[in-house]
């Protein structure tokens, strides 16, 4: 009989101890893909929809910085430079041929030119935006506030969701669009914006519009808009979950 | 050493037999067992989070070109990537496991590594599942189990440190460094040094990672704004909640070892049924104590 050597040994416990982790973890892997830990996940997520709309109220605000904490580059993150033809085209001419279309569940469908939109009563609010990725950044943002275009146009009772419909395709796949509920549509600091840090959005950060949901994640304040649509379910657009990173397994609430 | 109380053995055995107590209740046990799974899932997902964005700023928001900490790969004079973490000025090559890791013929450019992070490969989508599942079940708990030791009074009794407990602080540390742990009478109660430790896990640490990963909700910073003061901004609060993090960690690590040294079959047994054996110490407080009496296994200091 021999006796394993020391190195042997050694060897046989090293690639034991890995081939037992590479199982645990391929282990966590098949779990967390699995039907059962999916919906233990939404009862997650929706618990925490629900404690944080209890905790903070309709009107809570997002917290208003001065210009002394504006960072001096805003950064953008996701598509920076949309290659669409047609995004390139309105973008040549200034987004001048650009309109804001809002149909759906509206009394009057109607549609809104840039400078139409800048004759709006506007806000003008300092806020920090927190990327799902865990980076805040602090400009200032100047637009329309959506809950008074939205009244422009008559939201209809059905109605529960705002959609926004972009013309990227981020890393040219699904065209990017997202959604916010009525409440957080209507909060006071939800806008529409046309300006950072007082000059016109830059394409990198969106333009010409954006949204800003202030108690929101980045991922929800979608860029380069074109059109609104107020829906009662999103079921039926995308892959059916409310948004670009909602589709690819990002929660819907994105207060977190 | 002096001060050894006297343990009392069981008149019903014999001499030198061990006592059983009962050390901690149901609720402490449960919230034990859950803490720790909910622990584990927490950090190995915490640093996939991590992973999506791996560096840490000082303030209100993200100072890119001056990070408190980064992890990140960089290429060598060769070509050849190296792992390199960054903190304050300093340069740390960790090839390997921070930065760079994975087999060989297949390294990842990644801040952890796999085998640290849930899910193991980089889905941030995930990480952040497992992360806010695993809070709801930490802080509720966590919330309970504190509300239960200033209830139930055993804060006070079994916690906070007794004025004359001090006097002793120097011979306690004395004790554990030399990994010498009392068995007897005197391990009925904790000594300075796990109150002073427990104290800072139940009272600091714990809180403190629950109200920093709050204040990163920008929902939460909306409900509860004085959060964003408390900690000076949401960057701040991220970088205090790694920080509380690799704390947590350290204490598991160092609770781990003195559980394995201290005892383990005791220790573990305590932790299951509640039920911890006091054995009878050979000390100059019964200078009487025949060991030939005690059977091998009651030995004073058997591990």
């Amino acid at each position: 009989m021999t006796k394993p050597t020391d190195s042997g040994r050694r060897r046989f416990l090293t690639r034991s101890l890995l081939a037992g982790g590479a199982t645990l973890l391929a282990g966590c892997d098949a779990l967390t893909r699995s039907d059962a830990m999916g919906k233990l996940f939404e009862t997650s997520s929706a618990l925490t929809q629900q404690a944080q709309r209890l905790l903070a109220s309709r009107q809570s605000l997002a917290r208003e910085y001065t210009s002394a904490d504006i960072a001096s580059t805003f950064r953008a993150n996701g598509t920076t430079n949309p290659d669409e033809a047609a995004y390139r085209k309105l973008a040549e001419n200034g987004f001048r041929d650009w309109r804001l279309e809002i149909g759906g569940l509206v009394e009057r469908p109607q549609a809104f030119s840039l400078d139409e939109l800048k004759t709006m009563p506007a806000r003008t609010q300092i806020t920090r935006h927190d990327c799902v990725e865990g980076w805040s950044c602090i400009g200032q943002w100047k637009g329309v506030v959506l809950g008074d275009l939205l009244d422009r146009v008559g939201v209809s009772d059905q109605a529960r969701f705002v959609v926004f419909h972009c013309a990227d395709r981020y890393r040219g796949g699904d065209a990017y669009y997202e959604s916010l509920d009525m409440l957080e549509a209507y909060h006071p600091q939800t806008q529409l914006a046309y300006a950072l840090n007082d000059a016109d959005l830059p394409i990198a950060n969106g333009a010409p519009l954006r949204l800003r949901a202030e108690r929101q994640l980045g991922y929800k304040m979608a860029k380069y808009i074109m059109r609104i649509e107020l829906v009662e379910s999103f079921a039926n657009i995308g892959r059916g979950r409310g948004g670009y990173w909602e589709d690819r397994g990002y929660n819907w609430w994105a207060g977190i | 050493m002096p001060l050894f109380g006297k343990a009392r053995p069981d008149p019903d055995r014999p001499d030198g037999a061990p006592t059983l107590i009962k050390r901690h209740s149901a609720f402490t046990r449960l919230w034990h067992w859950v803490n720790f799974a909910c622990l584990i899932i927490l950090l190995m997902s915490g640093l996939q989070i991590f992973n999506a964005h791996p560096a840490l700023y000082w303030g209100k928001d993200s100072h890119f070109d001056s990070p408190a900490l980064s992890i990140g790969a960089e290429r060598d004079a060769s070509g050849a990537w190296q792992g390199i973490t960054r903190i304050g000025g300093y340069r740390f090559d960790t090839t390997g496991v921070l930065g760079i890791s994975g087999p060989s013929d297949d390294l990842e450019r990644r801040a952890f590594p796999a085998w640290a992070t849930l899910p193991g490969p980089r889905w941030l989508a995930k990480g952040r599942q497992w992360h806010f599942l695993a809070g709801w079940i930490f802080a509720p708990m966590l919330t309970a189990y504190l509300l239960y030791l200033v209830f139930s009074g055993q804060l006070k009794r079994r916690l906070l440190p007794r004025r004359d407990e001090w006097r002793h602080l120097g011979e306690t540390i004395r004790d554990h460094v030399r990994l010498r742990f009392h068995h007897g009478e005197e391990a009925r109660h904790y000594n300075l040094l796990q109150k002073l430790t427990y104290l800072l896990v139940l009272l600091g640490l714990l809180p403190l990672v629950v109200l920093t990963g709050l204040t990163m909700s920008p929902t939460m910073d909306a409900a509860w704004p004085w959060l964003l003061d408390v900690f000076g901004g949401r960057q701040s609060a991220r970088t205090l909640h790694f920080i509380c993090a690799i704390g947590l960690l350290a204490f598991f690590l160092v609770h781990l070892a003195l559980v394995l040294v201290s005892g383990v079959f005791n220790n573990l047994r305590s932790m299951i049924t509640g039920r911890y054996a006091l054995h009878p110490e050979l000390s100059p407080a019964q200078p009487h104590a025949p060991s030939s009496a005690l059977p091998p296994q009651q030995e004073p200091r058997d591990d």
